[in-house]
């Protein structure tokens, strides 16, 4: 990812910051500019809570390129106690147990590299409850 | 009086045993054991590194402090294994914990010793006055070549500290250092792994150096080995440590709390700050604790610390060392180990 | 608006076709269509095309295509909706014809995915980037997730989603065009590799090459083309968050429920009216979702019906006569022309074996990414 880019993201990869709509209390991860649940524009922005439930999960067998040594890999759509869902990867357990209603943590790990050479790419997956 | 407001570690969940890299390397396990006092030892994934390390632990340190991160006005990482060559870790930590843009950062090597180096630093930082909170860090994803002995204990994890000048949980009675040019471990410029001077890492490198800076300080201090509640010395296996707190007439009760290499392993800048953090999961008010570091090179860092009132209100704020060494773990195989150490030539 | 119609409609066939670059099969696939219609000039081109750009390094296809098949000077442009590219660009020509702007339009798709680009990363530009594809996850990854969420609410099981690869390779086999036109036994599906758990190999559309394309004029003037010509009554287009997480109930696809409320109402028709549909079973779960949301069947009773016939030829609402993505291939900017022709064939009764009897309604349903696109036609056979 050119370094540009993922400088305008650390903020929602790093710290999980989100918006939370004034008008509908709806909280987007990460914030955006317009509500998208009822176009209000004024947002406050909130931190999630780094823990959540599973919504749903797969075991990705066929990985891109990039998580090729990773494989298999498990990957959930968690919703944090916010109401904001996220994709993530879910680690440190045997990939076949992560099921829809897992309650998980969100910790900071390293996402992907940008190949030998280039910048390292931050962010969250999430784990078990221990 | 300066000292510590916060503390944090962190121990990947994956272990490899003693036995399964013997089995590669065709080594007698009982031998490794006896000789080393290792039995496992924590291995990072594909996803955790020095900086990732640091996070959790610093976010564990920043939770038993309480304080604003915007307050913490220095960030000190020691490791020899910063993911990036150039370009700082501590840019990325902070940023994940929510301190800066106004902050000194700087990341550390001296060998083993740059955890404790840090932790210097930021405590002298404090002590000057010139800034309200600072935080040091030694963190390591250990490096050690196939099949040498190093393999057996390189392992992965490390702690933050918070120093402050109120509502400490320890004080910093004293703080010394020793050291000399001794090459006894190093690794070149973009050479893989550390090589070393085999026996000579011990009497004259590690010994000497853990040795003279630990008397330094009680010598400094006035205090006596009996004063201490605990103690901790850098672990590069389970053996050095015992030894060289043994020669400081430490009792095995004083030293067994912070050896956390047995089943952790060597985590190089991580080790004794991380044998720091186990004692203070335990410590009660007015216990004396001495931590002495080592890095190749060589020198070593001590500390004379001592537990007050609050540090029992925030040992259970964040996951203690020894819950995270005897908590959920994943045993990998060697071929899992090599793969998750990127010790395999892929295709890219 | 005026009516229109196809009045013609040519494709190549679908596979990995190594002899054949991209604009070789826009040319095959086109110069078939006119040849159908006798038509020897066009007004407009709308090339469906997801990804020239990474699967070959070729963008601005309007002007390159209609240069090769001899047309320079004509309005031609590329239009992109991830999968559903090719059935965005029918809408376009639809729109064109029906508003006078233009008389006689081709509407085509094409893709070129075997020359050698990293497929799963192209495909996976479709999905959100920032949210998604930096995970790491897949495009079979997110229909598994789709899959899974339907297991859990509604018992969908892993022999319900095979069923739908038995079902489309059974209809495939009847079709010279497809990739793999082989049957598959139910025990093969369940026992092939895991691709994004629960779904596996043969859960799963092929990588494939192709083009497709169709004429489209104004209903008036389509006597002079041809004496069967189908027309479009109906067109409906949806989205839907790009972000697989965002969406309240992942097991639910509604931009293809809001894309068939569309097209249903434009047609004046609903769906127990349609006789047979081409639905977007990129993956197995995909058809299950899609006849939900497009009323062939209630919401989560999706499941069983392929197992229990009701979407074979012959059951009540057949679908995927044609094989489907599954067995017929998916070019992916070519598969929503090519389910036209499908319907167009059967409208027409030229289907050959897997011909529905009397059909004179059908549906076509293509979709791009997890569904965020959804684009509609109904057609009826004049």
């Amino acid at each position: 990812m050119p370094s540009p880019r993922y400088t305008r993201e650390i903020p929602s990869r790093y710290r999980l910051e989100a918006g939370r709509c004034k008008g509908c209390d709806k909280v987007a991860y990460p914030a955006r500019r317009v509500c998208p649940s009822c176009r209000g524009k004024e947002i406050q922005m909130v931190n999630l809570t780094p823990k959540g439930k599973v919504v749903t999960s797969t075991v990705i067998h066929v990985p891109p390129d990039d998580f090729l040594m990773e494989a298999p890999y498990a990957m959930a759509i968690v919703e944090t106690p916010e109401g904001a869902r996220l994709m993530t990867q879910v680690v440190d357990c045997e990939p076949s147990t992560v099921l829809p209603g897992m309650d998980v943590s969100l910790e900071f790990r390293l996402i992907r590299k940008e190949g030998k050479g280039g910048i390292l790419c931050y962010g969250h997956k999430a784990v078990p409850v221990f | 009086m300066a000292g510590l407001v916060g503390y944090g570690a962190y121990v990947p969940r994956k272990r490899i045993r003693t036995e399964e890299i013997a089995r590669q390397w065709g080594k007698n396990p009982e031998t490794i054991k006896r000789g080393l006092l290792l039995q496992e030892k924590s291995v990072p994934g594909f996803d955790e590194d020095t900086i990732t390390i640091s996070v959790a632990a610093g976010r564990a340190a920043l939770t038993r402090a309480g304080i604003d991160p915007q307050k913490v006005g220095a960030l000190y990482i020691g490791s020899e294994s910063h993911p990036y060559a150039v370009k700082p870790s501590g840019t990325v930590t902070a940023e994940a914990l929510g301190i800066g843009p106004e902050v000194h950062i700087a990341d550390f090597e001296f060998a083993c010793k740059a955890g404790t180096e840090a932790m210097f630093v930021a405590l002298g930082l404090v002590e000057a006055g010139r800034v309200e909170y600072a935080m040091g860090i030694g963190a390591d994803t250990s490096q050690g070549a196939p099949d040498d002995a190093l393999e057996f204990s390189a392992s992965a994890g490390g702690a933050a500290f918070i120093f402050g000048a109120d509502d400490l949980i320890a004080e910093v009675i004293e703080a010394y250092s020793y050291t000399s040019d001794t090459p006894d471990f190093w690794r070149r410029e973009g050479e893989f792994y550390p090589r070393h001077g085999g026996r000579f890492t011990g009497e004259p490198a590690y010994f000497k150096h853990v040795l003279a800076a630990s008397r330094g300080i009680l010598e400094k201090t006035g205090l006596k080995a009996e004063d201490f509640a605990y103690a901790v010395f850098h672990m590069p296996n389970g053996k050095f440590p015992m030894s060289a707190g043994k020669q400081l007439g430490f009792k095995i009760e004083q030293l067994e709390t912070g050896w956390v290499v047995p089943t952790m392993g060597n985590t190089y800048s991580g080790s004794s700050p991380t044998g720091l953090a186990a004692i203070l999961d335990v410590a009660k008010p007015n216990d004396l604790i001495l931590i002495t570091s080592f890095g190749s090179g060589a020198g070593s860092d001590s500390f004379v610390l001592k537990a007050t009132k609050r540090l029992p209100k925030v040992q259970g704020l964040a996951p203690t060392v020894r819950s995270m060494l005897d908590g959920p773990r994943h045993y990998v195989t060697y071929g899992e180990y090599a793969k998750f150490r990127e010790k395999m030539i892929v295709n890219e | 608006m005026r009516e229109v119609a196809i009045v013609g409609a040519g494709m190549t066939r679908f596979g990995e076709l190594w002899n054949q670059s991209l604009r070789d099969m826009f040319v095959e696939a086109a110069a078939g269509a006119l040849n159908d219609a006798g038509a020897d000039r066009l007004d407009t081109i709308y090339v469906g095309c997801m990804s020239g750009g990474q699967f070959v390094g070729q963008e601005h296809l309007g002007p390159l295509m209609a240069d090769h098949l001899g047309m320079n000077g004509v309005a031609a442009v590329h239009v992109e909706s991830a999968c559903a590219s090719g059935g965005v660009a029918l809408r376009q020509a639809f729109i064109d014809v029906a508003s006078g702007m233009s008389d006689l339009v081709l509407a085509a798709g094409i893709e070129k995915m075997t020359d050698g680009a990293d497929v799963t990363n192209v495909l996976a530009t479709a999905a959100d980037q920032e949210l998604e594809v930096y995970h790491g996850v897949t495009f079979p990854g997110l229909y598994a997730m789709i899959a899974r969420a339907h297991m859990q609410a509604y018992g969908t099981t892993e022999e319900d989603l095979a069923w739908v690869s038995v079902k489309n390779h059974r209809h495939g086999a009847m079709n010279e065009k497809a990739q793999f036109p082989g049957e598959v036994t139910l025990e093969q599906v369940m026992a092939s590799s895991m691709v994004a758990e629960p779904l596996r190999l043969l859960h799963c559309s092929p990588v494939s090459d192709g083009a497709a394309a169709v004429l489209l004029c104004p209903l008036d003037q389509a006597g002079q083309y041809t004496d069967r010509p189908v027309k479009i009554v109906g067109s409906g287009l949806a989205t839907s968050s790009l972000a697989l997480a965002e969406r309240e109930d992942p097991a639910f696809l509604d931009s293809v429920q809001l894309s068939a409320e569309r097209a249903y109402k434009m047609a004046g028709v609903g769906p127990r009216d349609i006789q047979l549909a081409e639905v977007h079973d990129c993956f197995s779960i995909a058809e299950i979702c899609c006849i939900e949301a497009l009323g062939f069947v209630e919401k989560g009773k999706g499941g069983p019906a392929a197992k229990d016939g009701l979407t074979t030829i012959g059951g009540r609402i057949p679908v995927n006569t044609s094989g489907g993505l599954k067995s017929k291939g998916h070019p992916v900017g070519a598969t929503g022309v090519a389910q036209t022709i499908e319907i167009f064939r059967q409208l027409r009764g030229e289907a050959g074996g897997r011909q529905v009897e009397n059909a004179r309604l059908g549906l076509a349903q293509n979709m791009g990414g997890s569904g965020a696109s959804s684009v509609i036609h109904i057609f009826q056979g004049v």
